[in-house]
């Protein structure tokens, strides 16, 4: 059964709110991390309610709103949503009173807030939404899970799923994981990531949402033909044959592909994986990059789904995405391959709807 | 497609094993006690359900290397993973795809709550910092049990390990997996400790489930997990079913992001559309493991939505709470595994410390241990915050 995306809508570091203004200019930052630009809240959250809601809660309340607008859909019949971390900023805050206070004086407010199941559970209270409602927390697994799970319910005769991913970085959290070795330490420009050849991926942050329905309508973007897992792959050459499985159960050869996604982070170190497979399978593709767009996070790869279903809808890449210029006239078939530090390996492929 | 039970494993603050657990069930055992193991300045006021081994002692039990990291929540999952994963029988092997779908609510916390401060305001590092993603657990599983095809992990609060085993149910139903261990761990953490404390529905002794006077929940830990198969992997490998699931269901309360709605109209849904795939009418029901924390606001909320779906008729009941503490991702799964133990032996477990019916509702809970009681269907209810509820179905093979 095909699964169409009829809605796609994503909240960045770059203007991801409208396609065309992100393609017209890349929005330069010069930051530790990348920090999503945040919309008007007004229109979907009252300010009362705006005030004690982290920004990753306003978010997917937008980003979701947004989706199912553009899908034609009031109801979906799932909800289901990707997140690395849950709500970072709400659970330091809990944290930091807890130390600071010696466990006194502490309100709840930050603490009802910081399970990872407060943006699925808050749009699910939006919408009035009794349905199937699910949170998925792992790693760079966390959005491909939500994705395979969406998929199932099409399978089963469902409707219309409200899929996405939310993820935030703060400062305090920021100043920890640095010290894995795994992020950037030094402030960069997001706009020379590919020159940099230093150790350490550019973090940042995101929301995307999704709906994904089985039946095609004036809004579809394209298809959804398949995602998948890979768990600590042996090295690059199980990656190459696991992407050309991925491909054969789906028809399909490298050759037709028209567009190739890869996650390379800026890390030179990590980034091996994707040059070793680059160079053995995608020579002669056009290959995009967009974590300089985005920032590496546990659930990037919503971000370049979005990029790849607005790509494919509308016939259009922005040049800051490739470093050789080989664009197809036509953007028929879009493979995305990540990795998140090298345990959880992820593909997806979007077609042509 | 059926899929079946054939493997369980558990550890809670009433066994370190599916055996003691059991026998902690039978003779009305609670594992709540003052606090052991967690550093927090509420352990005289505030009882807690602590699996009574400490990490050392666990570690040791599994034979890990001295090097790695392991949390607490790690090292109870590992224990009852392993369990569970033994107890079927299977082998990891390329004919079959198996996956591993854990969950858990609090992850690391107890280590990054421990070293929050050095990290923040000093040079120290180590390699807790990696383990505090909710990712970290199941990985320590799936490398110690070798489980590649699959792997996830599901948070929706204290629903997550019921929705595990859904998930599990629903990729062997599609054929993307063979077999699934699914379940979930939480260990306790001043975080969670002082979280619940905030909200006020923390009983500062002894919670009393469903019983008019309840005063709120005692936190607990624990892990569960439960083996997966489909019909044809059962067949090729032998394995022994323990029970089948026949029914599950997820859907939403919509009410409030913490408190279930009066009338539990969510948990009425869960129940409903899970009997309803079953096959089965509520009369079919011979036990109904409730979620009853102890909560004012559940006990009311699930009561009704009890008697709205099963009417003047309500099977027999009890919440297994009073014995482990609300081991909270985990609860689902534990429950699962009593709910097994209920159909395999033919028993069913009192609700302890419970004395007077909640005037709202005019039914009790079971309070005796009752032995040679034909249990065919069991109903497992697991709510939580963000409005979540799930309700899963096992029935006797």
């Amino acid at each position: 059964m095909n699964v169409f995306i009829n809605g796609a809508s994503c909240i960045s570091p770059q203007n991801s709110i409208n396609y065309d203004e992100f393609c017209n200019e890349i929005v330069v930052h010069e930051t530790l991390f990348l920090e999503s630009i945040n919309p008007e809240y007004k229109e979907f959250i009252k300010p009362i309610d705006s005030r004690r809601m982290s920004k990753t809660v306003k978010n997917g309340i937008i980003a979701s709103n947004y989706a199912l607008r553009e899908a034609e859909t009031e109801m979906p019949d799932a909800i289901i949503v990707g997140t690395g971390l849950g709500v970072v900023s709400d659970t330091e805050k809990f944290l930091e009173k807890m130390i600071e206070n010696n466990e006194q004086f502490l309100t709840p407010t930050s603490f009802i807030q910081s399970t990872h199941n407060t943006v699925a559970g808050q749009i699910a209270l939006g919408l009035k939404c009794h349905n199937y409602n699910f949170t998925y927390v792992h790693g760079g697994f966390s959005f491909e899970s939500a994705v395979i799970d969406a998929v199932m319910h099409i399978n089963e005769g469902k409707k219309n799923i409200l899929v996405g991913a939310a993820d935030e970085m703060t400062q305090n959290y920021y100043k920890i994981i640095k010290k894995t070795g795994n992020w950037k330490t030094e402030i960069i420009k997001n706009t020379d990531l590919f020159k940099y050849q230093t150790t350490g991926a550019l973090c940042g942050e995101g929301v995307s949402f999704f709906v994904l329905s089985s039946q095609k309508n004036q809004n579809t973007f394209c298809i959804l033909s398949g995602t998948q897992t890979i768990y600590k792959p042996k090295n690059s050459d199980e990656i190459q044959i696991r992407i050309n499985e991925f491909l054969s159960h789906r028809n399909l050869q490298v050759s037709d592909i028209d567009m190739v996604i890869l996650g390379v982070s800026g890390d030179y170190e990590q980034d091996k994986i994707y040059y070793e497979v680059q160079n053995s399978l995608f020579m002669s593709k056009y290959v995009t990059y967009y974590k300089h767009l985005s920032g590496d996070f546990h659930t990037s790869t919503s971000f370049a789904m979005w990029f790849a279903a607005n790509a494919i809808k509308h016939n259009k890449t922005p040049d800051f995405v490739s470093l050789l210029n080989l664009k197809p006239s036509k953007i028929k078939n879009v493979l995305i391959y990540n990795h998140y530090f090298e345990n959880n390996h992820s593909l997806f492929l979007l077609t042509e709807a | 497609m059926r899929v079946f039970i054939t493997g369980i494993g558990a550890v809670s603050s009433i066994g370190i094993n599916v055996s003691e657990n059991f026998e902690s069930l039978k003779a009305k055992k609670s594992g709540v006690e003052k606090m052991r193991f967690v550093e927090t300045i509420h352990s005289d006021e505030i009882p807690a359900a602590e699996i009574k081994l400490s990490d050392k002692q666990i570690f040791e039990i599994l034979a890990l290397e001295k090097s790695g990291f392991y949390t607490r929540t790690a090292l109870i999952a590992m224990l009852a993973a392993k369990e569970a994963f033994e107890n079927s029988g299977i082998k990891i092997s390329s004919d079959f795809k198996t996956g591993l779908i854990s969950s858990t609510t609090v992850a690391g916390m107890g280590k990054s709550e421990i070293f929050y401060d050095k990290y923040i305001n000093t040079d120290f590092s180590n390699g807790f910092i990696k383990t505090h993603e909710a990712s970290d657990s199941t990985e320590k599983i799936a490398d110690f049990l070798n489980i590649k095809d699959y792997i996830s992990t599901i948070s929706t609060a204290c629903s997550s390990s019921a929705n595990a085993i859904m998930q599990g149910a629903r990729m062997i139903k599609h054929g993307i997996l063979d077999r699934a261990i699914v379940g979930g761990a939480d260990s306790l953490s001043k975080f969670t400790i002082n979280g619940f404390n905030t909200l006020m529905i923390l009983d500062r002794n002894q919670c009393t489930p469903f019983d008019a006077d309840r005063k709120g929940l005692n936190l607990g830990e624990g892990a569960a997990f439960l083996v997966l198969e489909s019909e044809e992997s059962v067949l090729k490998n032998g394995s022994k079913i323990l029970a089948e699931i026949k029914g599950y269901s997820n859907t939403n309360d919509a009410y409030h992001q913490t408190a279930s709605s009066p009338d539990g109209y969510g948990p009425y849904l869960a129940m409903k559309f899970a009997m309803e795939m079953a096959n089965l009418n509520p009369q079919d029901i011979d036990y109904v493991n409730v979620h009853g924390t102890g909560t004012p606001n559940n006990d009311l909320s699930e009561g009704l939505a009890l008697k709205r779906f099963f009417g003047e008729k309500i099977p027999k009941f009890s919440s297994t709470k009073a014995y482990t503490g609300h081991t909270l991702a985990a609860s689902g799964a534990l429950e699962a595994v009593y709910s097994v133990l209920a159909i395999q032996n033919n028993v069913i477990f009192p609700n302890l410390f419970f004395k007077n019916a909640i005037p709202e509702l005019n039914y009790s809970p079971e309070t005796n241990f009752i032995e040679n009681f034909q249990v065919n269907n069991v109903l497992s209810n697991s709510f939580g915050f963000g409005g979540n509820d799930s309700s899963l179905i096992f029935s006797k093979v």
